[in-house]
């Protein structure tokens, strides 16, 4: 299972929870359960570069197993007001992941005084990705808008990144991928890139099982960021066409006789609550 | 990642001692500071990552130094080594968390944030060791 205890190691306290996890793990299966499976964001998620910024787009279903554990979860993380971040993989390790990474970059924009860059926050995921050797499953699709232009990154679980024009991530990477191959050109237009960006990800929820709900859509300029949540509501629940509600006076009465119970207020005390 | 590669680190860093290695003062295992112990877990490490993680700050403090020293020369490390040394000795008593103010602004870890921090942060410990016995085992009275 991904049930990792981040204990503080580099402090020489042992991590007690990881032992007893390791126990229960070797132990469980002879008693006839099995362990948690961890959720899992089986997605499709990608970015794409165009004319005055980045587009990035991320389906919203979270799968635990076989189940769908969330219909609608946000998956495009926030990380500084010019730059977020989509992520796959394990729905923990990508929250706190970008979180972690997001309170760095502020720290570290106050520290210098300017806006942050999107390589800054590239180099520190991919060098705590590292750190961590693969063990936390995150796999990123990083884009924003700095004083250099609009970047994009992808950033795998073991700290391999690639800046593209384009990229996608996920389990629905592949059905996404082939609508960019088929469609990208440099410097969209806006309206074009987000059709583009909105058919990649149909692509992925129609396509994959671990992919699916709605759109979500993140248009970062220079200045300016559009979070369009939901962009799309591609799987609407259907509405129930006909009522199997029996109507009133179906079931005939035969009879009716009705006991009054005379109650009468024997004792009224009253127990004030210590809520101070 | 190979652990065996890494049982060469086990003689540098972890200390394989006799035949008890969760001995407490008198000898005994001693549960209640080290936790459980199994003869396993002291010899092989329990995460592929343990050592890498027990060893991180100091394996990047070399490497800092060692960039350091030769860009600079040795006069740049040895004085920010003493520094370091003064500053680890401003601690509150024993049985209180310290802020370490001084080593992580030297560090420069004072603007950064790591699990460290999230997980496990000792000022939000719910336990606090008895502050006579404590004292009078750092002083060598006990």
């Amino acid at each position: 299972t991904e049930e990792q205890c981040w204990g503080t190691w580099g402090k020489n306290i042992k991590c007690v929870c990881f032992y007893r996890n390791a126990l229960l793990e070797a132990d469980i299966n002879k008693l006839g359960f099995s362990s948690p499976a961890a959720r899992k964001t089986g997605t499709t998620i990608c970015g794409v570069v165009y004319k005055d910024g980045v587009v990035l787009g991320a389906d919203t279903r979270a799968t635990e197993g076989m189940v769908v554990a969330d219909k609608n979860c946000s998956k495009i993380h926030y990380i500084s007001p010019n730059i977020y971040c989509c992520g796959a993989g394990t729905a923990a390790d990508t929250e706190m992941t970008t979180q972690i990474i997001s309170s760095n970059l502020e720290l570290h924009s106050l520290s210098t005084g300017r806006l942050p860059r999107v390589t800054t926050a590239n180099r520190m995921l991919k060098q705590m990705l590292f750190r961590y050797q693969g063990y936390i499953g995150a796999a990123l699709v990083l884009g924003g808008v700095d004083c250099n232009g609009p970047h994009l990154y992808s950033i795998y679980p073991h700290g391999s990144t690639d800046k593209l024009p384009y990229v996608t991530m996920g389990s629905g990477s592949l059905a996404a991928m082939a609508v960019f191959e088929d469609r990208y050109r440099p410097n969209m237009e806006e309206e074009e890139a987000k059709r583009l960006v909105r058919d990649a990800i149909a692509a992925g929820i129609f396509n994959d099982l671990g992919s699916g709900s709605n759109i979500d859509l993140c248009v970062i300029t220079k200045g300016k960021v559009d979070y369009l949540r939901p962009h799309d509501m591609a799987n609407k629940k259907g509405v129930r066409t006909g009522s199997y509600r029996y109507k009133h006076g179906t079931t005939g009465v035969l009879t009716k006789a009705v006991t009054p119970l005379n109650l009468e207020v024997v004792e009224e005390s009253v127990q004030t609550m210590d809520t101070s | 990642m190979n652990t065996r590669g890494l049982r060469s680190q086990l003689k540098d860093s972890v200390p394989v001692t006799g035949l008890c290695p969760q001995a407490g003062s008198y000898g005994v295992q001693d549960s209640l500071r080290r936790g459980f112990s199994s003869v396993k877990n002291e010899l092989l490490p329990s995460h592929p990552l343990e050592l890498s993680e027990k060893n991180f700050q100091l394996n990047q403090d070399k490497m800092n130094f060692n960039t350091l020293r030769n860009i600079q020369g040795l006069h740049a490390p040895l004085k920010l080594q003493m520094e370091y040394r003064a500053a680890r000795q401003i601690q509150r008593l024993p049985f209180l968390p310290s802020s370490n103010l001084a080593l992580d602004t030297l560090r420069g870890s004072d603007d950064s944030i790591g699990f460290e921090d999230i997980l496990n942060d000792p000022v939000q410990s719910e336990l606090m060791g008895d502050p006579h016995i404590m004292t009078e085992y750092k002083l060598g009275v006990l």
